[in-house]
């Protein structure tokens, strides 16, 4: 992360902001699908990844938050037909608020304590989304979330073409651009920097002065808030929200993503979602052991890739460079894997 | 300028630190000597709030400090650096030296300013005085032995303390590193106007730099005073038999 990176940074994400908002126009409505599904997986990857990569504390159960913001912005717009914009922020601040009350506790413990309390506390929000039929449907679930309100952009030249699902598919891209920039702007904030000061070297954080405890909860809520937007956008993406998205594999699932795109750099997540997305499609498309050969491709790719798909292409691409002597950005190879995949959508 | 009175630790039955008094005045160089297993870095977690005392009570500057937490007492002008060498590994040197900025000069909430052009000045100066100048955006896991440690003096300096404490600074250096760093030590303790309180185990570097030096043996204070006293007296002898003079 030097400063003459940044300069060519910014066209980059531009780059890949864009060819992901043509997909509409140009992909097929699988496409869409895809396409809001690792947008969607990629901002949940990223949450994790504010604990997991940047602040060195492993969560099994950040779908609690996600399920949170699902839940409470399925029934806000079903249950009590509120619109989207009122809908979207109040599952950010529940999730946000439920991080609080549980990371409260989570944080007092450390490593594996930590990692098994905070998927007990996923648990007991699945066994409630489970069990409160009245609210959550139960095992039925929140069918027919419906979609926001977007006959506004039927007046709007091009955006008015698309059907529904390319409109929300877009409404998708900017909430999670937007959420992606904030997250970014945090980390290379003086607060990420006590995040990164307490993965580091946690006895060091505090003889500098670092609450640890409290920075770790800070990052705990930020993290869930977003992982909350993520939520609130899939239920209304999968048109309903039901307990399976609580429950405990989709965390296993989003670490898989993290991990698989690589924890040390920020786009890492996002690469991960990307591929592991399009993988499940395309294994369970082609085989009814998709299962067996998706296990076989993850781990091959996380040896072949120890820090991840962005990870070890960085490091390729930096290797390339110094065969070269210094020519063109260090960021290219890092923004490269990301336009891959959005092409590929 | 640091008090200690009365502090006691044990451990289960066992009494790691027993009944220890200190007191190093301002602007004083201070040394705690003793061999293996004296108890010397429980004194120093003891002190810095790492560990709670049994008994009795730390003082600095006239405020009383015994068992709060070390982030808060690094904000109370008590830095420190470890026997095992702590830094942040994956950080650059620069970015090491600035976090402890950031958070002392009250940044740590800040989550939307770009930290990376936060105090850069203060940054370099500081590296500049440690003699890492030339190493600022190397990453400092990469960094030799010694100038770890001396990247880890620049992060406690970087605090503004007024008492630093070090756990063995040249633990594990060469002849020529302890030389060195010792010289840096002594200036800046005397640029900064610092008063430093030290564990050691090289007699040649305590004798050389420390005005005042207190000897634990087995958890309590077996003599203190001046090099020449604590040189001259008869228990300490005993103990270091063949070891030191």
């Amino acid at each position: 992360m030097k400063t003459n990176d940044l300069a060519s940074r910014i066209p980059w994400t531009l780059v890949v902001f864009l060819a992901a908002l043509v997909v509409p126009w140009l992909g097929s409505r699988y496409d869409i699908f895809l396409a809001t599904q690792i947008a969607i997986s990629g901002l949940f990857a990223v949450s994790l990844n504010l604990l997991l990569g940047t602040t060195g504390l492993v969560s099994f159960g950040h779908v609690a938050y996600f399920g949170i913001g699902a839940y409470v912005c399925g029934i806000l717009m079903k249950t009590y037909e509120m619109p989207f914009s009122i809908a979207l922020p109040a599952a950010a601040l529940g999730a946000a608020f439920a991080s609080l009350v549980f990371g409260f506790f989570c944080v007092r413990l450390t490593r594996i304590y930590f990692a098994m309390l905070s998927l007990a506390f996923s648990q007991i929000i699945w066994a409630i989304a489970y069990k409160w039929n009245d609210v959550t449907g139960g095992d039925q679930g929140l069918p027919d979330v419906p979609y926001p309100d977007l006959d506004w952009m039927n007046s709007i030249p091009l955006l008015g073409d698309l059907r529904i699902a390319g409109q929300f598919y877009v409404v998708t891209l900017v909430v999670v651009g937007l959420s992606l920039a904030a997250m970014r702007r945090i980390i290379h904030s003086p607060f990420g920097r006590m995040l990164t000061t307490i993965r580091e070297n946690a006895e060091r954080a505090s003889a500098i002065g670092v609450d640890v405890r409290r920075y770790e909860l800070a990052a705990f809520v930020v993290a869930g808030g977003f992982a909350g937007i993520a939520g609130a956008l899939f239920g209304i993406f999968s048109r309903g929200v039901f307990s399976d998205y609580v429950f405990w594999p989709k965390s296993a699932e989003v670490m898989i993503m993290t991990i698989l795109g690589g924890i040390n750099h920020f786009w890492g997540p996002v690469v991960g979602a990307g591929t592991l997305v399009l993988l499940n499609q395309e294994t369970t498309s082609y085989t009814e052991y998709w299962s067996f050969v998706l296990g076989t491709i993850l781990l091959v790719l996380l040896f072949v890739f120890p820090g991840g798909i962005v990870g070890g292409l960085s490091a390729g691409f930096a290797w390339l460079r110094r065969k070269r002597k210094g020519v063109g950005s260090p960021e290219v190879g890092t923004a490269e894997p990301t336009r891959v995949e959005v092409k590929r959508a | 300028m640091l008090e200690v009175k009365g502090l006691s630790k044990s451990f289960g039955g066992f009494r790691a630190v027993s009944d220890v008094d200190l007191a190093v005045a301002e602007g004083e160089i201070a040394a705690v000597i003793g061999p293996n297993g004296a108890g010397k870095s429980t004194l120093f977690n003891l002190i810095t709030g790492h560990l709670q005392p049994t008994a009795g009570r730390v003082v600095v500057d006239g405020r009383d400090i015994t068992g709060v937490a070390p982030f808060k007492i690094c904000g109370m002008g008590l830095g420190r650096s470890f026997q095992r060498t702590n830094i942040f590994p994956k950080l650059t040197v620069l970015e090491n030296v600035q976090a402890a900025f950031l958070i002392h000069r009250g940044q740590g909430p800040n989550f939307w300013s770009r930290s990376e052009r936060l105090y850069r000045a203060d940054c370099e100066a500081l590296l500049a005085s440690i003699g890492l100048a030339g190493q600022a955006n190397t990453t400092a896991g990469t960094l030799s032995y010694g100038n770890q440690k001396q990247l880890e003096l620049g992060i406690a300096l970087a605090s503004d303390p007024k008492i630093l404490l070090l756990d063995e600074p040249t633990a594990g250096m060469s002849a020529s590193e302890t030389h060195e760093s010792i010289a840096l030590l002594e200036r800046i303790a005397h640029e900064r106007g610092l008063t430093l309180l030290f564990t050691e185990h090289d007699m040649a570097v305590v004798f050389s730099i420390a005005q005042k030096i207190a000897v634990l043996h087995q958890g309590r204070i077996i003599a203190h005073g001046d090099p020449a006293t604590v040189r001259a007296d008869a228990e300490v002898r005993r103990v270091y038999l063949g070891d030191h003079g």
